[in-house]
């Protein structure tokens, strides 16, 4: 198991053993997600207060989720890549940021949309949509640092600390909010998180999750594919590469 | 290295950066004039009504207090990367975490203690109730040393950077958003007369995570600039 | 006493240097010569455990080296690239925050310390005032606070003209004789008899 890991930890090894797992992942991410979109869109009956609008939630729920997880995922990532020096890692969190944030930004968007049926209005300062934004302004950070740091290696030593204190801050930041949020305006009306959603809606609800994970995967591997081509193009295996082609 | 040496190069350290700051005079007040004219803009620019000065004086001075310090953060480490005392103290026996926080403390002495000092004034011209002054006060003064904390880790990941100052507020202002958000609310809550000892003592958790954990992720972070 | 096995580094895409091993005793001296660009600074800042390399360790006293090692770092007395000197302070209060940082307390090193190095009537003027070569005195002074047995020196002559040249080799002198090593980067020879030194060349 150890020597596996290992092996998949080498850069060369990643690229071949993710090659091959890549078109598997993006078909059943695509099935999935075809699934959970017809589901969600056709199966599932239209809500009895909210209508047909509802139905974001098949993209918007999913999207928030993935948003706070791609980043935990970044930064263990780069702490794994901090402390243990793993270039995989690195690639890893460097990949995860772009992806996290366009979940994030997925999911405002998805959340604004929703809020014109909702609440009349494009845009308030409910206390889940304050703290995406924040969020998004956190990968911002991330992808910023990232971008402005020449030497690879060192970008992301920096953007791993960076995403480690985001961590840290997340659930405070997130809690801070809510506790703002609530005393500017009242509860709010989000409530997805109901207790009694029906089975036929949460099935497809929870098959896109599920999609939207295996997409991130799917992504991620590409991203990281590409990514460690460029780092390591200097070295005897991927010059092989390219000869090969 | 944790007895007398550690201690003695902590007390060292800050003394030299006040001594720094007192022959850079000329600095000295930069970040104070900044907090001040910023928030002597808002009357002029939104309405110079006491009652609607009143209810948004609080967020003002707060956020006028967050940009001065983040005005004032590039100093923290900058000369001292550039001359090479950075690699001085990154060479020292001497836990880096220490003297981190001892040079984020005489940055905090030097920034944030005058801002305490012209809050009362600009309590009066802000025309923040008179019960609510004290707590704007109190809530400063818990809050500016964590901004000058967490700040000291967005200048320690940029200081290499020539051209870090945009990206530095990028970093570091996201992380001000709950000491922003209990600061400026323990204010508006006194003025209505409610009990703010809630949200007092959430700065005070602020505080003492961000003193604990705060130079550490600084002295990580310069670790990796200065590579 | 220090030892480096296999060191690679790179910077960006250039590799500086691989495979690179090299031991120095005690009283001795390792001068690191190279063209510009070939990697001295940077192999300096390895030993000294400032920048990582790509690869390789080193061993202090037959250990493997962590960052920021006390044992090590109270050792260790290094004059970088940079002097590492505040200009408005004046070369005693330049000396004495590196003293403390370094822990060493006796104040009456410090004035010995700036004497040895030509220093003495400018103890008390700001550094702003100095020459470059005598900015790079003040440096080199926080050599010899409390006892370092190892070295580090990136380009200790430049700036320094010949009788502060000869101070300085004597000081080195003296160090390795007390047992201490030195390894320092220098274009020219260092005129350190052969004895006590040996030297390796970087190619870029």
């Amino acid at each position: 198991m150890w020597t596996f890991l290992h092996k998949l930890g080498s850069p060369r090894h990643f690229y071949r053993i993710s090659g091959g797992m890549l078109p598997w992942l993006a078909w059943t991410t695509a099935l999935l997600m075809a699934a959970g979109l017809y589901g969600g869109l056709v199966l599932a009956p239209p809500d009895y207060q909210q209508g047909e609008s509802y139905r974001i939630i098949f993209i918007h729920v999913p999207s928030a989720w993935m948003s706070l997880f791609v980043y935990v995922i970044m930064a263990a990532a780069g702490a794994v890549g901090l402390v243990w020096r793993i270039k995989l890692a690195d690639v890893m969190a460097a990949a995860s940021a772009p992806l996290g944030a366009s979940f994030t930004f997925l999911a405002l968007v998805t959340g604004s949309l929703w809020g014109k049926p909702m609440w009349g209005t494009y845009w308030v300062w409910d206390a889940r949509l304050t703290s995406e934004l924040v969020l998004l302004f956190l990968y911002f950070g991330v992808m910023g640092l990232h971008a402005a740091i020449e030497d690879k290696r060192t970008a992301s030593r920096a953007a791993a600390v960076l995403a480690l204190v985001g961590v840290v801050n997340i659930p405070i930041i997130h809690y801070s909010v809510e506790w703002w949020s609530t005393l500017h305006q009242g509860p709010t009306v989000t409530k997805f998180d109901a207790p009694s959603i029906h089975l036929s809606m949460l099935v497809p609800l929870l098959l896109m999750a599920l999609a939207f994970k295996l997409y991130y995967v799917t992504v991620l591997l590409m991203r990281a594919r590409s990514e460690v081509l460029e780092r390591e193009r200097s070295s005897a295996w991927v010059r092989e590469l390219a000869r090969g082609t | 290295m944790n007895g007398p040496g550690a201690g003695y190069a902590f007390v060292r350290l800050l003394e030299r950066d006040l001594v720094l700051a007192v022959r850079n005079r000329g600095e000295l007040a930069n970040p104070l004039l900044f907090y001040v004219i910023v928030a002597t803009l808002f009357p002029l620019g939104v309405t110079s009504d006491p009652k609607t000065l009143a209810t948004m004086a609080a967020g003002v001075l707060w956020i006028a207090a967050l940009l001065a310090t983040l005005l004032s953060l590039d100093n923290l480490f900058r000369s001292d990367f550039d001359d090479g005392t950075l690699e001085l103290m990154m060479l020292s026996p001497c836990p880096t975490t220490l003297l981190v926080l001892a040079k984020v403390l005489a940055h905090w002495l030097v920034t944030g203690l005058p801002l305490l000092v012209a809050t009362p004034l600009l309590a009066v011209l802000m025309a923040v109730p008179e019960a609510a002054r004290w707590t704007l006060w109190l809530t400063l003064l818990l809050g500016t040393p964590v901004l000058s904390l967490v700040g000291g880790i967005g200048v320690a990941l940029t200081v290499g950077l020539r051209r870090g100052g945009a990206l530095l507020s990028l970093l570091v202002l996201p992380l001000y958003v709950p000491v922003l958000i209990f600061g400026a609310n323990a204010v508006g809550a006194t003025a209505a007369g409610l009990p703010v000892t809630g949200q007092l003592l959430m700065l005070c958790a602020f505080l003492v995570l961000a003193l604990s954990l705060a130079p550490v992720a600084t002295a990580a972070a310069l670790r990796i600039s200065i590579d | 006493m220090l030892s480096a096995a296999e060191l690679a580094c790179f910077r960006g895409d250039r590799l500086l240097f691989q495979a690179l091993s090299f031991a120095v005793n005690a009283g001795q001296a390792l001068q690191i010569r190279g063209p510009n660009g070939c990697g001295k600074t940077t192999l300096l800042r390895i030993l000294c455990g400032l920048t990582l390399p790509e690869s390789g360790e080193i061993r202090w006293c037959g250990r493997a080296l962590r960052a920021g090692d006390p044992d090590f770092l109270r050792e260790l007395r290094y004059v970088g690239h940079s002097d590492g000197v505040k200009l408005v302070l004046t070369p005693r209060e330049n000396l004495r925050i590196a003293m403390a940082l370094h822990s060493v307390v006796e104040e009456a090193q410090l004035e010995s310390a700036l004497e040895r190095l030509g220093l003495g009537q400018f103890m008390d003027v700001p550094c702003r005032t100095l020459s470059a070569g005598q900015r790079r005195r003040v440096a080199l002074a926080r050599l010899t606070l409390g006892s370092g047995r190892l070295w580090l020196l990136d380009e200790p002559f430049t700036a320094l003209d010949r009788d502060a040249s000869d101070t300085v080799r004597a000081l080195i002198e003296t160090h390795l004789a007390a047992g201490g090593c030195a390894v320092l980067t220098s274009h020219q020879p260092i005129g350190i008899d052969a004895g006590r030194s040996a030297s390796i060349e970087l190619t870029s």
